[in-house]
């Protein structure tokens, strides 16, 4: 009997209980930020919900005018922090895929022309990688943001500025290995032209160790958004993220209102432990040879 | 080696001419900061007397060739915002966000490796795997929810440290700082510690990896044979062996600390060239941007410099290109 490869990772991937228990909370995470609009007791964006007298209440309090029972509390306007989190974890992720998926696209794509072409285009793309690696994520953003400006495109487009050197340099390593094995020999011969070698054969043999970079930059995408709005200089205030969400709270939590800022953060640093956690057992279980400190 | 620091110098003057101006280019498209300058009764020909005061009023290139050539100078231009050249503002914040960098590493390191060489010892034991969980929540803690937490503890419910500023200064050599007197280490020792959590965090990994393979090297076996005692193989032995690549590590993220500095400065008010950054990129004070990311640039430029050089001065089978 054949041996099914997808069976074979989804077992490998089960054998750690930590991971597993990631995934079920990153899981639930998504589930909430997708239906966010269908399951929230309340629009947070419909200001016309709101209510003066109902401005700062303590977690799990009831309404005296809805008669609503708010979980979390609610902020300055009045608005349920239970509603604002889950709206704000919807922004929040959207960025982060957002922009992992265009950093991988564009990366990866550079990564293995260089890898796969080399000479000046290798030697220009990697100086330009490792002169933006030897830089700090947050002051690269903060250069390009301030460059930019604001706004979600913006911001993604940041992000991926960030991010695509990681994609670039993991794609031209597995490039360099991969394009002196045999079967790209054998493709060479057959008389395939380069360019769909390189996206039909070179490709799928680069994509594990891309795949494990990618889980791990999702979460570190998604805290740098938070930094940056968290910062006021990241997205707008018509579209709250989890970081503008902790912002906002910041100023209430001298006098012991806490539930307005630590409960955005929690959320936020729920789903960063959770993808952290299987982007782990994910690169142990594609790549073992790749072991941070 | 000549040849090579040659080589980094025109690359590295080549970033910085680069970066100059695409930090010029797009902080020139951002805006009008002559809007905000100016109070919003103003008429049109103040504004344009505003605009030609500043300069803003020629074209694009003339603004960037006056720039580099003021630069060159070591003139970053006037701050918009406060009327002084953004140089003098950047000098006069520096010291604090020195002392807050140095303090966070001085902490990582005072207690990082105690932790590490603790976890690395008794590898097994409850306290060893409880200090490499903590070490793995300090790597995906975000920095300024942390900062919260920290201000919300010790400032809110327990109210014996103060939640931000900078308190009194003394002068050291003529530099304020902080340190000296008890009220200013009070302001400095939630900010410096949640600055130095994630290199906390680092030092103890790199510290735990190193003291496990140590313990298993023959010079600790001949030592154990020799009949020295546990406390003086590790203090001097393990310890004076695995110090050499935490040290470099810790260096070499002194820029990055810096670079943090931006977000711990801005929720413990520290009157820091972070803060000033993010407050000069509200008000589009221009000049103060590009010099405060000039600066820093630099700042990198040599630190990765004098890292590679230490490198291979440290470990000769290096070689530098």
């Amino acid at each position: 009997m054949p041996s099914n490869p997808w069976k074979e990772f989804v077992a490998a991937f089960a054998t750690n209980r930590v991971a597993l228990a990631g995934c079920a909370v990153l899981l639930v995470v998504m589930l909430t930020a997708v239906f966010a609009p269908l399951a929230a007791p309340q629009n947070p964006y419909d200001l016309g919900l709101l209510n003066l007298e109902d401005t700062k209440l303590a977690p799990g309090t009831r309404s005296a005018v809805t008669g609503a029972v708010h979980l979390f509390g609610t902020d300055e306007q009045g608005r349920d922090m239970l509603s604002a989190i889950m709206y704000g974890l919807r922004t929040s992720l959207w960025v982060g895929f957002v922009a992992t998926v265009l950093a991988f696209v564009i990366g990866s794509t550079l990564g293995l022309l260089a890898g796969c072409v080399g000479g000046r285009l290798d030697a220009l793309l990697m100086r330009v990688a490792d002169i933006q690696l030897s830089f700090p994520a947050i002051l690269i953003a903060l250069i390009l943001v301030a460059v930019l400006g604001q706004g979600v495109g913006k911001i993604i487009t940041a992000l991926v500025g960030v991010q695509w050197a990681f994609y670039a340099r993991t794609a031209r390593g597995a490039a360099l290995v991969e394009r002196n094995k045999e079967y790209v020999e054998a493709a060479t011969g057959l008389g395939l032209s380069r360019a769909r070698i390189i996206s039909c054969h070179v490709l799928p043999n680069c994509m594990a160790p891309l795949i494990v970079v990618a889980a791990l930059q999702v979460a570190s995408a998604i805290t740098l958004e938070a930094t940056l709005s968290f910062l006021g200089v990241g997205l707008p205030i018509t579209e709250p993220s989890l970081g503008l969400l902790i912002a906002n709270g910041f100023g209430q939590m001298l006098s012991g209102k806490y539930w307005i800022s630590i409960y955005p953060g929690l959320a936020l640093l729920l789903t960063i432990v959770a993808i952290n956690l299987v982007a782990d057992q994910l690169r142990d279980v594609l790549n073992p040879r790749l072991q941070t400190v | 080696m000549l040849a090579f620091v040659f080589r980094r110098a025109m690359q590295s003057i080549a970033v910085l001419v680069l970066m100059s101006a695409i930090v010029f280019a797009g902080i020139y498209a951002v805006g009008n900061p002559v809007e905000i300058l100016v109070s919003p009764s103003a008429s049109a020909l103040e504004k344009e007397q505003t605009s030609a005061r500043l300069g803003l009023d020629k074209p694009l290139h003339v603004q960037y060739v006056r720039f580099l050539a003021n630069a060159v100078r070591g003139d970053l231009g006037q701050s918009f915002a406060f009327g002084v050249p953004a140089m003098e503002l950047i000098l006069q914040r520096l010291p604090a966000t020195l002392e807050l960098a140095v303090s966070a590493i001085l902490i990582a390191i005072a207690l990082g490796i105690p932790l590490g060489l603790w976890a690395g010892l008794r590898p097994g034991t409850l306290g060893g795997r409880a200090i490499m969980g903590a070490s793995i929540v300090g790597f995906s803690l975000p920095t300024f929810w942390m900062g919260l937490v920290l201000i919300m503890v010790f400032a809110v419910e327990l109210g014996v440290l103060p939640s931000g500023g900078r308190g009194p200064t003394s002068p050291l050599l003529g530099v304020p700082v902080s340190f000296l007197s008890l009220e200013g280490l009070k302001h400095l020792v939630l900010p410096a510690t949640n600055l130095a959590l994630f290199n906390i965090s680092m030092v103890i990994r790199l510290t735990k990896a190193g003291a496990q393979e140590a313990m298993l090297s023959d010079y600790v076996k001949f030592a154990r044979a020799k009949g020295l005692a546990p406390r003086r193989i590790v203090g001097v032995h393990v310890l004076k062996n695995i110090m050499i690549p935490i040290i470099t590590v810790v260096a070499l993220q002194f820029g990055s600390v810096v670079a943090f500095a931006i977000v711990t400065e801005t929720i413990f008010a520290w009157p820091g060239i972070g803060k000033l950054l993010i407050e000069s990129i509200g008000v589009l004070d221009r000049p103060v941007v590009v010099a405060y990311l000039m600066l820093t640039v630099l700042m990198f430029i040599f630190v990765n410099l004098f890292v590679d050089l230490a490198y291979s001065t440290l470990d000769p089978r290096v070689r530098l290109r």
